[in-house]
């Protein structure tokens, strides 16, 4: 047997990857690039040998403050090609051919090119907005000039259309500035205007200081101004008001001049004559059209500029990004003594030795560096790191085994298990196999379009969705089992495979619900009966075998998990732990659980009628006395008596060997004249490294160890029972599911149907597919996932799990994603 | 109601208390001043910054950079923060927390008006403006005349508006006026902050009355040490002492008729809190006064976080932060004018 299992197959994802810790010299000229195809390759997770440096303290800091830099005018790049609304076209992935000295350069030229366009562009916008500005100045202060002349000239022909925009002040002060009007706007009278243009935001607090600094003589004018001026800088449209005050007086005229300096209010001469009114406004239209020509053809010139930038700045980026991602890894390295090469640390997988050696070879090769890299294996104090080979398939199922902890080196991994376990009990809880479909559908599209949309960048809930896709798709299919066999279909059941085994006892009995069925042909071949359906006895039923079903589906996953942790310890070859630990486990949780589920499978079989619930309180409570009715087998209480003494043997026999064995073990490895019996002791701890040996055993606390043996003899023991019931969640959750969906489909779209009016029952379908789909197919599916998840951290993982190790983390060109952004 | 806070404090002001505890667990620390003391450049410096939350502040700066950007972006950074708080805020620690820029206001107004006193340029001066201290109408600061006019025209519809009816009179704004209504609006300002705290109650008005009486004493020393030599008279300078603290009364009258520095010691070492500060300094001294107070204020304001359930956090907080703008300012002017001799000069270590 045990041979068996030696000779079994290394399986990728069973235990993590063998590492090595190795040591590169590098020689400086092609440091850089064997660097660079380490991290092509991904497969080296270098160790920084300059922790106690600050960042600026080490050798290659002036690249890495280029690099930064010359992101720096990439990002300035894309901000200013999002701005000016260039759509980037999807260029195809290209490997950067340039090298860093000459994109530094040509960056530096195109951006200097770009500042300058932009100051050209921006003073040319300035002026136009300038005169855009006067434009409307003068059009709408026009108005106002023209409506008050109009007011007295024609009198009481208030012309609607041209005092719609003044506001109220203006027409209940009119009448009291007409005799001023009726003198004209001359210096004469003392009245005089200025007119401009503020901000929309901020037109009521500058008529508020306005009217405080003058204290109230004065008339303001407004008017919305009809186009929105872009600000030259951020290119943001700001909506404008167009004003003019009427005052008199020359200190009001600082005042009001400086509080429009404070506004940011610019401030246009309007001419008060008519003809030179319409002369001004001609000039400006002219002077306005010759810079919308200028203007356009330095924004075309501008644009042409980006989109050739545009062209190439993913290259660029990736490029960038790259370089200063090999600078960064170049920082974690030593230089030697003779400071002409550079000395490297690091993990690799032992697969990938001869990869790496490769591609340093041909880092040598391709610099024409004389002296070779030299790549070297050496030991290490530190745990190796955990690594996983995964695939599209199996990477969902790791990530929710180390969501919860990275395995220890070597560790076995559960991740292998939890591809089959995790959908199938999430399908227990799930079982509807109109749901399932459901489920297969979404899955299946996101499947498909799997190349589509792993390119794109998805929202968090879409992106943890289509992370999860092939999680879903086990789970779907499992469901749709589970569904068959609980035979619910939206909570309908069907009779797909055949007819149902019971029916009426006479024709009489119009209602199947009500009155006893007779059985009267073999019974239905697979999953439930539909005639249970709605029947008295449909719950007892189902829950009793719902319940049933968990603590056998518990109990074998929970001897999984403990079986796991054999495998664990043969592996690691510490016999102690199997002899200490995982027998007694055993026995104590299968002389109690596997010995209840021993009897629901002989209920099950025999069709006995023995209450089961009874048999396992008086196990405990009275084991001497006799079972009466319930016995299920011959024999049954005195296998029980010998079970019962079994658990309670297991329990000191988990909790006191160990510390005291270990104790003894420590004492005789220090004493010097056992030092030969180590290689036979009964921990082999070959597989560490030296120096974490002695680590280990220096400080040996025997009373922590002991404590810590007792904790985990107390939870084994407690959580035997509470992990048991645990399971029963299974039928909870199904139970749940079933009991909500058939409410839905009885109560509202039954009862909608039955009236005979359209109306309602299209809200009847409507009502029932929004329940359908967020109640039952997203709360119920999240709820049920976490749950599958529980139980697999703790009912499963709590039984041999470590999950105390780090992850591998190569230097790899390709995990160096869009992050910064 | 003190010692049930517990009960309630969580239902509006748990969210921001946990924003704010976290915020300060993103302050410099002694190791990343030690980092920064050894920078030889100010790209080093910014270097150094982006591995902290300042990062993303100073990432699109070009690189010849300037002590007045890093101190302009990190000071952004303290604005958004403590924006995004005061929009999660309710009553009353939405007010509590606009208290706080007070007295960043009551600067920014003086800075403006003593500039158009100077004929300087408003968009110049308002760009040297504290941005916490910014209200809509500051630019028209320029067109007062005198101090009536500032108060009609503009600061009456600013929460300063109650603090001016000590100090409105017709005369026009000359240096003397200024400083003299920066301290009466600072005096009104703190104690209408204290008020405000005595009525919120419970721990909040415990830790800031400590923390408001210390920035009270301080300033009245400030404001002693600061008029010898001046025309002030001993009952203007006395009237110009918050009527709070642990120096009032008797302290106030003993510091109005100081003459010279030692006289000034002489009456705050008989209060023991102080005296730890004047202890640090020798006879004559005023250079190092201003560092030690900081330092005590520091230690306080880090005390203000070991109790839960109050508003001073926030208080103590943008109080830390400022303290860690000017460091960086400091540093990044020692760095740029090649006086790394004097870095430690004025740097408080916060933790």
């Amino acid at each position: 047997m045990e041979e068996f299992i030696d000779n079994l197959p290394p399986m990728d994802l069973m235990r993590s990857e063998k590492m090595s810790y190795v040591q590169l010299i590098i020689p400086a000229e092609s440091a850089h690039r064997a660097i660079s195809y380490l991290g092509e390759l991904g497969l080296l997770q270098f160790h920084d040998l300059n922790v106690e440096k600050s960042p600026f303290q080490r050798t290659f800091v002036n690249q890495v403050k280029r690099c930064g830099e010359m992101s720096r005018k990439l990002r300035f790049f894309k901000d200013q090609i999002t701005k000016a609304g260039i759509v980037s076209l999807e260029h195809p992935f290209m490997q950067p051919d340039v090298e860093l000295e000459e994109l530094e350069i040509q960056l530096a030229e195109h951006e200097h090119e770009l500042i300058e366009l932009n100051t050209n562009t921006e003073r040319l916008q300035k002026t136009y907005n300038e005169l855009l500005e006067f434009r409307m100045v003068l059009d709408k202060a026009g108005r106002f000039l023209f409506s008050e002349k109009n007011h007295h000239t024609i009198g009481e022909d208030r012309e609607l259309e041209e005092s719609v925009n003044s506001n109220h002040e203006f027409i209940d002060t009119a009448s009291l500035l007409e005799k001023e009007l009726r003198s004209g706007f001359s210096e004469q009278s003392g009245v005089r205007f200025i007119s401009g243009i503020v901000c929309k935001s901020k037109v009521v607090r500058f008529e508020r200081m306005l009217f405080r600094a003058t204290r109230g003589n004065m008339l303001f004018n407004q008017a919305p101004a009809d186009e929105e001026i872009v600000d030259p800088v951020t290119f943001e449209k700001d909506a404008k008001i167009v004003f003019m005050v009427f005052f008199s007086g020359e200190q009001a005229k600082t005042k009001i001049l400086k509080i429009c300096e404070a506004f940011c209010a610019n401030c246009y001469p309007v001419p008060e004559d008519l003809t030179k009114q319409h002369q001004v406004t001609r000039e400006v239209l002219s002077r306005l059209s010759d810079l919308e020509a200028t203007l356009d053809a330095g924004i075309r010139h501008r644009n042409k500029a980006l989109s050739s930038i545009d062209y190439n700045l993913t290259k660029w980026v990736t490029l960038v990004r790259r370089e200063k991602a090999v600078y960064d890894t170049l920082n974690m390295l030593n230089f030697d003594v003779t400071k002409k090469c550079l000395v490297g640390e690091g993990w690799c997988p032992i697969f990938a030795t001869t990869k790496i050696q490769e591609a340093l070879q041909r880092a040598t090769y391709d610099s024409n560096s004389l002296v070779g890299v030299i790549f070297h294996v050496m030991d290490s104090v530190e745990s190796p790191p955990t690594y996983f080979r995964t695939n599209h398939f199996t990477n969902a199922f790791q990530e929710i085994v180390d969501a919860y902890g990275v395995a220890r080196y070597q560790e076995s991994n559960p991740a292998v298990y939890t591809v089959i376990t995790f959908p199938f009990l999430f399908a227990v809880m799930f079982g509807d196999w109109g749901h399932g479909i459901c489920l297969l559908i979404g899955s299946l599209i996101l499947i498909a379009r799997e190349s589509k949309l792993s390119k794109k960048k998805l929202g968090s809930f879409m992106e943890m969705l289509f992370g999860g896709r092939y999680v879903l798709l086990l789970m779907s299919i499992f469901s749709i089992y589970c569904g068959l066999i609980y035979n619910e279909f939206f909570s309908v059941p069907f009779h797909i495979f055949g007819g149902s085994a019971y029916r009426c006892r006479d024709a009489t009995c119009s209602n199947a619900d009500t009155v006893g069925l007779v059985k009267y042909r073999d019974p239905y071949p697979f999953g439930v009966d539909p005639s249970w359906r709605g029947s008295r006895s449909e719950l007892p039923f189902l829950n009793s075998i719902k319940m049933k079903m968990s603590i056998l589906l518990g109990v074998a996953q929970m001897n999984l998990g403990m079986f796991l942790s054999y495998f664990n310890a043969r592996f690691f070859g510490s016999s102690l732990d199997i002899r200490y630990q995982f027998i007694p486990q055993m026995i104590f949780l299968n002389s109690l659980f596997g010995y209840l589920s021993l009897l629901i499978i002989i209920k099950w079989c025999t069709g006995s009628q023995a209450d089961l619930y009874h048999v396992m309180i008086y196990m405990f409570l009275s084991p001497t006395d006799n079972i009466g009715e319930n016995e299920l087998f011959w024999g049954q209480r005195p296998l029980q008596i010998i079970l019962l003494l079994f658990a309670l043997v297991a329990v000191p026999w988990m909790l006191f060997p160990k510390p005291f064995i270990l104790k003894k073990l420590h004492t005789e490895r220090f004493q010097g004249s056992t030092y030969g019996m180590l290689g036979t002791s009964e921990i082999d701890l070959e597989v560490e490294p030296d120096s974490a040996r002695a680590q280990h055993h220096e400080d040996f606390n025997f009373s922590e160890v002991f404590v810590h043996q007792m904790i985990h003899s107390i939870e084994f023991v407690l959580g035997a029972v509470s992990n048991t019931a645990s399971y029963l969640r299974l039928w909870a959750l199904s139970l749940a599911h079933s009991e909500l969906s058939t409410v839905f489909y009885e109560k509202v779209l039954l009862l909608a149907w039955s009236y005979d009016n359209f109306i309602i029952r299209l809200v009847g379908l409507a009502v029932f597919s929004f329940a359908t789909a967020f109640i039952l197919l997203m709360m119920e599916t999240l709820s049920a996932f976490l749950h599958a998840l529980r139980l697999h951290w703790v009912e499963f993982q709590g039984k041999f799990y470590h999950g105390d190790g780090q992850k591998f983390k190569p230097f790899s060109f390709a995990s160096l994603t869009d992050d910064e952004d | 109601m003190y010692g049930f806070e517990a009960l309630t404090f969580n239902i509006h002001g748990g969210y921001l208390e946990a924003i704010v505890r976290g915020h300060r667990a993103s302050l410099l620390t002694a190791a990343d001043y030690n980092n920064l003391c050894q920078c030889e450049t100010l790209d080093d410096i910014k270097m150094h910054l982006s591995a902290t939350e300042y990062g993303p502040y100073l990432q699109n700066e070009p690189s010849p950079l300037h002590t007045t950007t890093i101190v302009e972006k990190c000071t952004l950074k303290l604005v958004d923060e403590y924006k995004n708080m005061l929009c999660q805020a309710t009553e009353p620690l939405s007010t509590f927390l606009e208290y706080i820029t007070y007295g960043h206001m009551i600067d920014n107004v003086v800075l403006i008006v003593t500039g158009t006193l100077h004929e300087r340029d408003v968009q110049e001066l308002l760009e040297k403006c504290h941005p916490l201290g910014m209200f809509d109408s500051i630019a028209t600061l320029a067109v007062a005349q005198n101090m009536r006019e500032l108060y009609r025209l503009v600061l009456v519809d600013t929460p300063l508006a109650p603090y001016f009816s000590e100090c409105i009179t017709s005369e026009d704004l000359d240096d003397m006026n200024i400083e003299i209504m920066r301290n009466t609006l600072y005096k009104a300002y703190l104690e209408d902050f204290y008020r405000f705290c005595q009525k919120l109650g419970g721990a909040t008005a415990e830790i800031m009355s400590d923390l408001l009486a210390f920035e009270a004493d301080r300033r009245a020393v400030n404001i002693t040490i600061n008029s010898i030599g001046t025309e002030l008279t001993r009952d203007d300078r006395r009237k110009l002492y918050s009527n709070f603290g642990l120096l009032y009364p008797y302290g106030h009258e003993e510091l109005a008729i100081c003459e010279d520095i030692d006289q000034v010691r002489g009456a705050m070492e008989k209060y023991p809190p102080y005296q730890s500060i004047f202890a640090k300094l020798s006879y004559g001294e005023g250079q190092m006064l201003d560092k030690a107070f900081y330092e005590e204020e520091v230690k306080r304001l880090c005390l203000a976080f070991e109790q839960q359930f109050h508003y001073a956090v926030f208080f103590a907080y943008m109080r830390l932060r400022e303290q860690e703008i000017r460091n960086l300012m400091w540093i990044s002017e020692c760095v740029a004018q090649n006086q790394k001799s004097r870095v430690h000069d004025s740097v408080v270590f916060i933790f």
